[in-house]
């Protein structure tokens, strides 16, 4: 039973038609053509799927496109770029974070709403924060500074 | 755009329509006539259609100069994020003398790269660093050749720099590179050893610049492809589309080893574009889109043959290995007469220690897409050996093996030879199938359930200690499932879940391993032996290389008892270790990592801690392939709960000559954290009928929560020795570390990984 849905992604409006049950990640990437997020579980489980809605970091994996509804939606394509980076995606660089990458929406998305919200946080809620997301390369501690970094260039 | 278009923006095409007549400076003291015939001795044009053959005795196959100075450094292996592409870039434009960023390097796609064994075994500087250094220093000393005849200039009065040859005496005397051969093939013979992958070497007449020569090889140059991962740029493989394209997914039985025996559709019929293909144990679909292949498998009604669930109960698993009959045993190492030795022993350790199966449980479930045009086909894959690949699916497909292209494309992680591969015949089969191209990816139970795994195994160790506290004899045994039930790469049908499910007989191999270190005992025996694999068929417990394969789990135990023997003569773990080992790189090591450490020299365990909360430190070193590591794990001991953080790791580390400091730091780091995750977390689990840990719930890794505080590493350069690899060796020796350090918090010996909480707890009590 398709449905037409209309999407605001990343300042921009798409109309997609597809079945309400289907997740919202599979909207962005083969209906949009965005290539983040990435399908790393589909159980909410690991967070290389995360996008914002409203600004909440939210699974894109397990969100049905009718919960979306009017929602603006901000992917890692949508954070920044090279010309106006995120602090983070700066940090991100500056430490060389990532290996294979392919979690980077998780750690990035999550941390970018949680910077906005929490100025000059300590390491302790920065991990706290981050906790249930998954990078199998083991890039944590590398992860840890620049997001420490970010912070420190956010105020 | 598709990963495709991306590629071969720089592929050979570009570079040869990019290519443009010779210019000759102004001013150089040769006509053109000239020009052109010292020229056609090394380069061949497009315009003539001679194009050298891509085989590994070409200097071509390795290098090119575009006609903008741009040079192409074509790599058979890959990068899977530890920055091998930019050492490799270091390299080659440090051997060549041109700008580090005027190398673009080309990675793995078998259309424009030789078999040199892919990502393997941390060989991608220790073996195709060489053979790139070989080509590029060989390209050099052919266009330095060149620039003699056009200059009229000795060939040692010229110096190279950026990319421009001139004169030692007058500098106006100068020609480029591309002004020589920009746009055009090297025509150069190489001295080929014959033989591909790993050991493929190929070098020319030159001879590679000096240590103290190198200007770009030391730096720690930046990736160039953390900012498009940053900013959502990179294709992964994942990311790959062709026009036509339709989706696919498998379907695995819920017992390992059943095959289909009814196929029911009538859930599934309207899904658009839906397509089942069954051959015997294969059982996979497509439609026309991803949400569509997704359903479509859930909803899809089969009827297993009723198997005899083929796994024993987990809880039985050591005793399964200790009871099986050994199929292959193996001495690989002996000196002395150990059975003499033992007779004479003032005091005698044994111990036994026990690996569980791991999971590579890479970031996302493999994928793959494969295109089959007439009789050509495409596979962009995030394989780590696309050359094995290719062979692979020719041999899948039945297609000749110069019909197959295999595109490597960054994939989910990887970390050996994961699900990649079996995606990629998986797809194949499809496609073939199908009729259409078909992009495959597995769900994530099948990624974790169904990927080969990390062999199971158990290893007993047996020591003599004379009456001073040296070891005077030492036995070390490993008794496991093989190395690989499946090979490492996919060249052949029975080693992909595809072959077997079609009815291709598993050929499990034996092999295993035995510790790698320098002890000098007077009297050594180091063994193992293998049992045969707990299924026949396509099977979830089917064994092949996870990062270090069989590494941590020999060292674990090897590096354990050596603490153990140490606590028996009352000695300090490093001091012990350090009253063995003669060799000066060993030493150098485990002082290095003990000085930064600020180890504290006394027998462990600790005495002076009481209450719950305890902290310890502990040792363990390990050689790989060349390359020496010693590692000090600092870790705090939650009594109560059992739970252990490993809060600091001092890792000193020698892999000869160092290409990058700074990407070999992260490179050490990723694998003291996997380490630690292994160690802490990493166990699968089964039922008598499959695999049950199937998602991150059930197949738990570290946390950000349980990270190390700090990871301090020192590097040992030795530019004077050849570089050995960095991927694997310093997660070699985490888990030992980690045990010996709970250990000296508590004065209980675990020697069972994983140390979950549980265990740990109950351990304690």
């Amino acid at each position: 039973m398709v449905q037409k849905f209309t999407l605001n992604i990343n300042g921009e409006t798409h109309t997609v038609d597809a079945d309400p049950d289907m997740p919202l990640l599979y909207a962005l990437r083969n209906d949009v053509g965005l290539n983040n997020p990435h399908f790393g579980c589909g159980l909410a489980q690991c967070g290389a799927c995360t996008v914002h809605l409203d600004g909440q970091p939210t699974r894109s994996c397990i969100t049905p496109l009718s919960a979306v509804g009017e929602a603006k939606i901000v992917t890692l394509a949508g954070l920044g770029t090279p010309e106006k980076p995120h602090p983070l995606q700066t940090a991100y660089i500056e430490e060389q974070v990532p290996q294979c990458g392919y979690c980077i929406n998780g750690w990035l998305m999550t941390a970018a709403a949680f910077l906005r919200d929490k100025k000059k946080p300590t390491e302790a809620e920065i991990k706290d924060a981050l906790s249930g997301l998954k990078c199998r390369c083991g890039t944590h501690i590398s992860i840890l500074k620049a997001v420490k970094r970010a912070a420190e260039m956010m105020g | 755009m598709t990963k495709f278009e991306k590629t071969s923006s720089f592929s050979r095409r570009s570079l040869l329509l990019g290519g443009g007549a010779l210019v000759v400076s102004v001013g150089a003291a040769v006509s053109l006539d000239t020009v052109m015939s010292i020229g056609k001795a090394y380069a061949q044009g497009a315009m003539l259609g001679a194009k050298p053959p891509l085989t590994p005795d070409q200097l071509s196959s390795y290098i090119a100069v575009n006609a903008d100075g741009s040079v192409a450094a074509y790599f058979g292996k890959m990068d899977m994020g530890h920055g091998l592409k930019v050492a490799i870039g270091q390299i080659v434009a440090d051997e060549l003398d041109v700008a580090f960023k005027s190398v673009k390097v080309i990675m793995a796609d078998t259309a424009v790269t030789v078999n040199q064994g892919g990502a393997s075994g941390s060989s991608g500087i220790q073996e195709g660093g060489k053979q790139m250094r070989m080509a590029a220093a060989e390209a050099r000393r052919v266009l330095v050749e060149m620039a003699a005849g056009l200059l009229s200039v000795p060939a040692d009065k010229l110096g190279v720099n950026d990319g421009v040859v001139s004169a030692n005496d007058d500098k106006s005397k100068r020609i480029s590179y591309p002004q020589m051969i920009g746009g055009k093939y090297f025509n150069v013979q190489l001295d080929w050893n014959k033989k591909f992958g790993n050991p493929l070497y190929a070098p020319g007449k030159a001879q590679p610049k000096k240590p103290s020569e190198h200007k770009i090889v030391g730096q720690s140059i930046k990736r160039e492809d953390v900012a498009p991962k940053v900013f959502a740029q990179e294709n992964f493989v994942t990311d790959v589309k062709v026009p036509g394209m339709v989706h696919g997914r498998m379907i695995r039985p819920p017992i390992a080893g059943a095959t289909p025996m009814k196929v029911d559709v009538s859930a599934i019929k309207s899904i658009p574009g839906v397509q089942v293909a069954w051959n015997r144990a294969f059982l996979g679909l497509v439609a026309d889109t991803e949400w569509g292949a997704i359903q479509a498998a859930e909803k899809l009604k089969v009827e297993w043959s009723p198997d005899r669930p083929p796994f024993p109960n987990q809880a039985t698993l050591y005793d399964h290995i200790r009871k099986a009959p050994v199929r292959k045993a193996q001495v690989e190492k002996q000196n002395g007469n150990i059975e003499e030795a033992f007779k004479t022993a003032a005091k005698i350790v044994e111990a036994e220690y026990e690996w569980p199966f791991q999971s590579h449980a890479s970031m996302g479930p493999a994928c793959a897409l494969i295109e089959i045009k007439g009789d050509q086909v495409t596979c962009w894959s995030g394989t780590q050996k696309s050359h094995y690949l290719q062979q692979g699916l020719a041999a899948t497909l039945n297609v000749p093996l110069d019909n197959v292209r295999v595109i490597w494309a960054m994939g989910p992680g990887s970390y050996g030879r994961n699900d990649a591969d079996d995606c990629a015949h998986d797809a194949a089969v499809l496609a073939h199938a199908i009729g259409k191209p078909v992009r495959l990816q597995y769900m994530r139970d099948q990624g974790t359930g169904w990927d080969p795994k990390g062999p199971a195994s158990i290893h007993k160790a047996r020591a003599a200690l004379d009456a001073s506290g040296k070891v005077v004899a030492y036995e070390f045994t490993s008794k496991a499932f093989p190395r690989v039930d499946v090979n490492s790469n996919g060249s052949k049908p029975w080693d992909t879940l595809a072959g077997q499910t079609i009815g291709v007989e598993l050929k499990s191999g034996d092999g295993f391993g035995v510790p790698a270190e320098s002890y000098a005992f007077d009297n050594k025996k180091l063994s193992w032996e293998t049992i045969a694999p707990l299924l026949d068929r396509a099977s979830p417990l089917r064994t092949s290389h996870l990062r270090d394969p069989v590494g941590p789990q020999i060292h674990f135990a090897s590096e354990s008892f050596m603490d153990e023997l140490a606590a028996a003569v009352n000695a300090d773990p490093t001091e012990f270790r350090l009253r063995h080992i003669k060799e000066p790189r060993d030493v150098a090591v485990i002082k290095a990592a003990a000085e930064k450490a600020k180890w504290d020299t006394r027998p462990s365990p600790r005495k002076d801690q009481t209450g719950s909360k305890v902290s310890g430190r502990g040792i363990a070193y390990s050689l790989r392939n060349g390359t020496r590591v010693a590692v000090i794990a600092e870790v705090d001991v939650d009594r109560s709960s059992g739970k252990i953080w490993a809060r600091k790791f001092t890792v000193a580390h020698d892999c000869g000559q160092i290409i990058n400091p700074d990407g070999l730091v992260k490179c050490i780091e990723g694998n003291i954290v996997q380490g630690v995750s292994r160690t802490l977390w990493e166990e699968v689990k089964f039922d008598n009928k499959s695999v049950t840990s199937v998602d991150w719930v059930s197949y738990p890794i570290l946390d950000i929560t349980e990270t190390p505080g700090e990871v301090d590493v020192v590097l040992i350069n030795h530019p004077e020795i050849p570089s050995s690899g960095a991927g694997e060796p310093s997660i070699r020796p985490v888990a030992a570390a980690i045990a010996n350090a709970i250990y000296d918090a508590t004065g209980v010996r675990i020697r069972r990984v994983p140390f979950s909480p549980d265990r740990v707890k109950a351990a304690l009590s």
